[in-house]
């Protein structure tokens, strides 16, 4: 029993392995991952408005596995998103712009084990996300645990259940007919569950994204991402 | 100008078929659906993709409303000698993009 609680802990598996052949092969496809259009965009605006500060985008290396993150600047614990408008404000959630940088500076870590600090000021932000992935909501008053780790792998309305792990986002998502942020998948499970959509940028939806990040310790990511 | 993106292998051999991939930012809207208060939701697709190889059309391709959101398409172009390649699109409300790629021969 014990031992079969500590592999499900320690096989951490993205949720591409639980997408059909022809999702995998989309998102490994480095022209036709449709989700490159907006890192071309992000790619763009780089060139444009970052290089003054911070030079080539490879100087991002890695730092997009060490988010969400506590930022002593802003005071709070923010996610990539956040981090870019606090450089750029007025870029707004799930525009072409604020994505498409996103994912061309997440990009820079792909490959690199996800790896977030949870000591000091971001503890307590850790805390609310754990307590927040347990805790059931909504009209189905289901909790994240209920399908992410106690039915992952069975199926759900045709789809498999993912372990809901937070690598390849920003992630095209083929229902979308776009790419679109974590915090936009969560918001999706929330509407899921029938439960109140916590708004974008909203302190549970960070917090819940650095629990996920604590989770999915040593996952290596591949942006942009591409789901059903 | 819509975007898009193209992509030809660097170096040909002459006379034989080579790969051409074109991916367009589309919404491809098929005009079928409707907003949550009921409003329709007005067409709006890409409705021709034509491709030149040095001045001479070598594919084209009408779209419809069954194709997806930023269509992904993939044909095969032979090429003689060296040259441009260049693929454009326009959409039903008249906006057109375009991309091109020169072509080496070996």
């Amino acid at each position: 029993m014990w031992l079969s609680a500590l592999l499900a802990a320690v096989t951490v598996a993205s949720g591409i392995e639980y997408q059909s052949d022809a999702v995998k092969a989309m998102q490994a496809d480095s022209f036709g991952n449709p989700g490159l259009l907006w890192v071309d965009r992000g790619a763009e605006l780089w060139k444009q408005k970052c290089t003054g500060c911070h030079g080539d985008v490879a100087s991002m290396k890695g730092a997009a596995a060490r988010y969400p993150r506590h930022s002593p600047q802003l005071g709070r614990v923010v996610d990539l998103e956040q981090r870019i408008q606090a450089c750029m404000p007025g870029l707004a959630w799930e525009s072409r712009d604020l994505l498409g940088l996103t994912a061309l500076v997440a990009r820079q870590s792909n490959g690199i084990p996800i790896s977030v600090d949870v000591s000091g000021p971001a503890a307590s932000t850790h805390e609310r996300g754990r307590s927040l992935y347990f805790e059931r909501q909504g009209q189905l008053n289901l909790a994240c645990t209920n399908c992410h780790d106690a039915n992952v792998g069975k199926t759900l309305l045709s789809e498999p259940i993912s372990q809901g792990q937070p690598a390849d986002w920003p992630a095209y998502r083929l229902e979308w007919q776009s790419l679109g942020s974590l915090q936009r998948r969560l918001r999706a499970c929330y509407f899921g569950v029938r439960a109140e959509m916590p708004a974008f940028g909203s302190d549970d939806l960070v917090a819940l994204e650095l629990y996920l990040a604590v989770r999915a310790k040593g996952l290596k990511a591949s942006v942009p991402g591409v789901r059903r | 100008m819509i975007e898009g993106r193209l992509r030809v292998p660097g170096s040909v051999k002459a006379g034989e078929p080579f790969e051409v991939r074109v991916l367009i930012l589309h919404p491809m809207e098929n005009g079928f659906r409707h907003e949550a208060d009921g409003r329709e939701i007005p067409m709006h697709i890409v409705t021709r993709v034509a491709c030149t190889y040095g001045g001479r059309e070598v594919f084209s391709v009408d779209l419809g409303t069954g194709i997806s959101a930023n269509p992904y398409l993939v044909f095969f172009v032979r090429a003689g000698q060296a040259g441009e390649l260049k693929v454009e699109w326009v959409d039903d409300k008249g906006e057109r993009g375009s991309a091109r790629a020169l072509v080496n021969v070996a």
